[in-house]
């Protein structure tokens, strides 16, 4: 039994200000970074672990905060590209627009799928996304308009907002970096607003939070959507980067990927995905110029990780360090 | 207030409660004393609809509730103290206070939360997990008061409390008499109980057997032990 006495100890109070503005700092470093980073590091690496990022944060929005495991974001990352291709080559739509209709694209989807899943837990809310993203993926594979095995090629990349040539590595990638800053900051927002907290809530413990009076698959619905919205504006995003979009992204083994890269960086941490998804995007680039098999090396990080580091790195890191990350 | 008649029911198979009768007036303290396993929580669960099955009739200021889904009653102005306390680990002492929705005009306002907690006001910042069990137990009944919530279900509110911190919350609830909210306790600590409330309703094998207004426990002691097998 806990006592009185006992309690002062972790009493983290004073900490919370100094916190804020450790965070304020850390962040300010890593936006410089990822601001001179291209100039060093090839670009297009970037701008893909960038959209990584985005799609596993987004996705940790939902395992992480409310504590559902979804099977089938592949089809709200990669429905999005494809939606965002076809608009800015086809449609010669600009690709601030395309962008804007693929992410919507995906929260329309991400409306209907979380409406269907969200009616059951655990394994069985995992299957029916898994499920119901293979029947998008079908759909993908045998619409007109995709191409089929062979994908929406040579999407123009077009002027943003009518002035910026996106054809410029550089514009693209800091058209990038402002669309992933402000998916992840609209993230943190979201965990750390009230609604957020009812999501916490919910994940801890669903009978309590209805009993407070919260009508709890609303909330979970509303989170799905979000998460899925989020995941299409990475898919979005990453369409114009390659001027490409393929079924690899609306495959289910980019839904598997997703949960990779979130359980490796931490689930339910912050950056947690942000690390995950550029050590996974760095691996399997690296990987492809050797002789090693990309899928067996990432296995085996996987494994490792969940042995060793259950809370994933940045997970273990806050536990050190009593912050969280 | 409440009025709750021939209330019954189950756990997947295991039928619990069979035909609950009590009332519960505006502004009363009422209890549900009774030995363990009576149906005493259960009898709380009903209230809110938190068991698999229930029938019969729960009357909230007349109206019925019972087959309404559970967050639509917490949301009629039913306030719920849970036996584990239902603390949130996750989020801090004021997250828990702040989470409930407020459902009614009428709630106290946070700085009267923390006027009748000052203890909680102290630890605000404190994650949810790192209170003792005192302490836990003040966050339990202090987040519900916000609500607007005028009746408050409270399921043994002193268990494995020191004593002093018992009292603590007897003044607490008689505080909360004055101020005019109504009180539904369940109770194994009949010292505390006899302190607080104005009727005792003693539960048996899934049914109230029995009606003690709180002046006439001496008198009815004697009944009163044979039920409670002490």
């Amino acid at each position: 039994m806990a006592t009185e006495t006992q309690t002062p100890v972790a009493a983290p109070a004073p900490s919370g200000g100094v916190g804020q503005r450790a965070w304020l700092f850390v962040s300010l470093i890593a936006l410089v970074l990822l601001a001179l980073a291209p100039f060093v590091i090839y670009p297009v690496f970037l701008m893909k672990a960038l959209c990584f990022a985005l799609f596993a944060c987004a996705f940790n929005l939902l395992i992480g905060y409310v504590g559902l495991l979804s099977f089938g974001h592949a089809a709200f990352f990669g429905g999005a590209a494809y939606v965002t291709a076809h608009a800015a080559k086809v449609w010669l739509l600009p690709p601030e627009l395309a962008i804007l209709l693929g992410t919507l694209f995906a929260g329309v989807c991400g409306a209907a799928v979380g409406a269907l899943a969200i009616r059951r837990q655990g394994i069985y809310f995992a299957m029916t996304t898994l499920a119901l993203s293979q029947m998008l993926f079908f759909v993908f594979l045998q619409a007109p308009f995709t191409g089929g095995e062979d994908g929406i090629q040579g999407v123009p990349r077009g002027h943003l907002f009518g002035l910026l040539d996106l054809n410029d590595p550089y514009a693209m990638y800091f058209t990038v970096l402002a669309i992933f800053v402000g998916g992840f900051w609209f993230i943190h927002r979201i965990v750390h607003s009230p609604f957020g907290q009812v999501l916490k809530a919910i994940r801890e413990n669903e009978q309590r939070a209805t009993s407070l009076g919260y009508d709890v698959s609303r909330y979970k619905l509303m989170a799905f959507i979000l998460s899925a919205t989020l995941a299409g504006l990475a898919g979005s995003t990453k369409a114009l980067v390659f001027q490409l979009a393929t079924l690899t992204d609306v495959q289910w083994q980019m839904s598997g990927e997703v949960v990779l890269m979130t359980l490796l960086g931490g689930i339910g941490t912050t950056t947690g995905p942000v690390i995950g998804a550029f050590l996974v995007v760095m691996l399997q680039n690296y990987l492809a110029t050797t002789a090693l098999p990309a899928t067996v090396v990432i296995g085996i990080v996987f494994i490792i990780c969940v042995l060793v580091f259950r809370r994933g790195i940045m997970g273990e890191i806050g536990h050190l360090l009593r912050w969280k990350l | 207030m409440l009025s709750v008649r021939d209330l019954t029911g189950y756990y997947g198979e295991s039928h619990i409660l069979h035909g609950v009768e009590f009332q519960i007036a505006e502004g009363e303290v009422v209890t549900l004393i009774g030995r363990n396993g009576v149906g005493k929580t259960t009898t709380l669960r009903a209230i809110l609809g938190l068991l698999d099955r229930q029938e019969g009739s729960i009357r909230l200021q007349g109206e019925e509730i019972l087959g309404l889904r559970t967050d639509r009653i917490a949301r009629k102005g039913i306030g719920y103290v849970p036996e584990d306390r239902g603390i949130f680990a996750s989020l801090t002492v004021e997250e828990n206070l702040l989470l409930p929705p407020v459902v009614k005009p009428g709630g106290l306002t946070t700085e009267e939360v923390y006027g009748l907690f000052p203890r909680l006001k102290e630890r605000r910042k404190s994650q949810g997990t790192k209170l003792s069990g005192g302490e836990q137990q003040m966050l339990s009944i202090a987040r519900i008061l916000r609500t607007g919530a005028r009746l408050l279900l409270m399921d043994e509110p002193t268990e494995g409390l020191a004593p002093v911190i018992v009292q603590q919350i007897g003044s607490i609830i008689a505080e909360l008499k004055r101020k005019g909210f109504t009180i539904l306790l369940v109770e194994q600590n009949f010292h505390f109980a006899s302190g607080v409330a104005d009727r005792h309703y003693v539960m048996e094998d899934g049914k109230v057997v029995d009606m003690i207004p709180n002046d006439r426990l001496e008198a009815e002691r004697e009944k009163l032990q044979q039920y409670l097998g002490v």
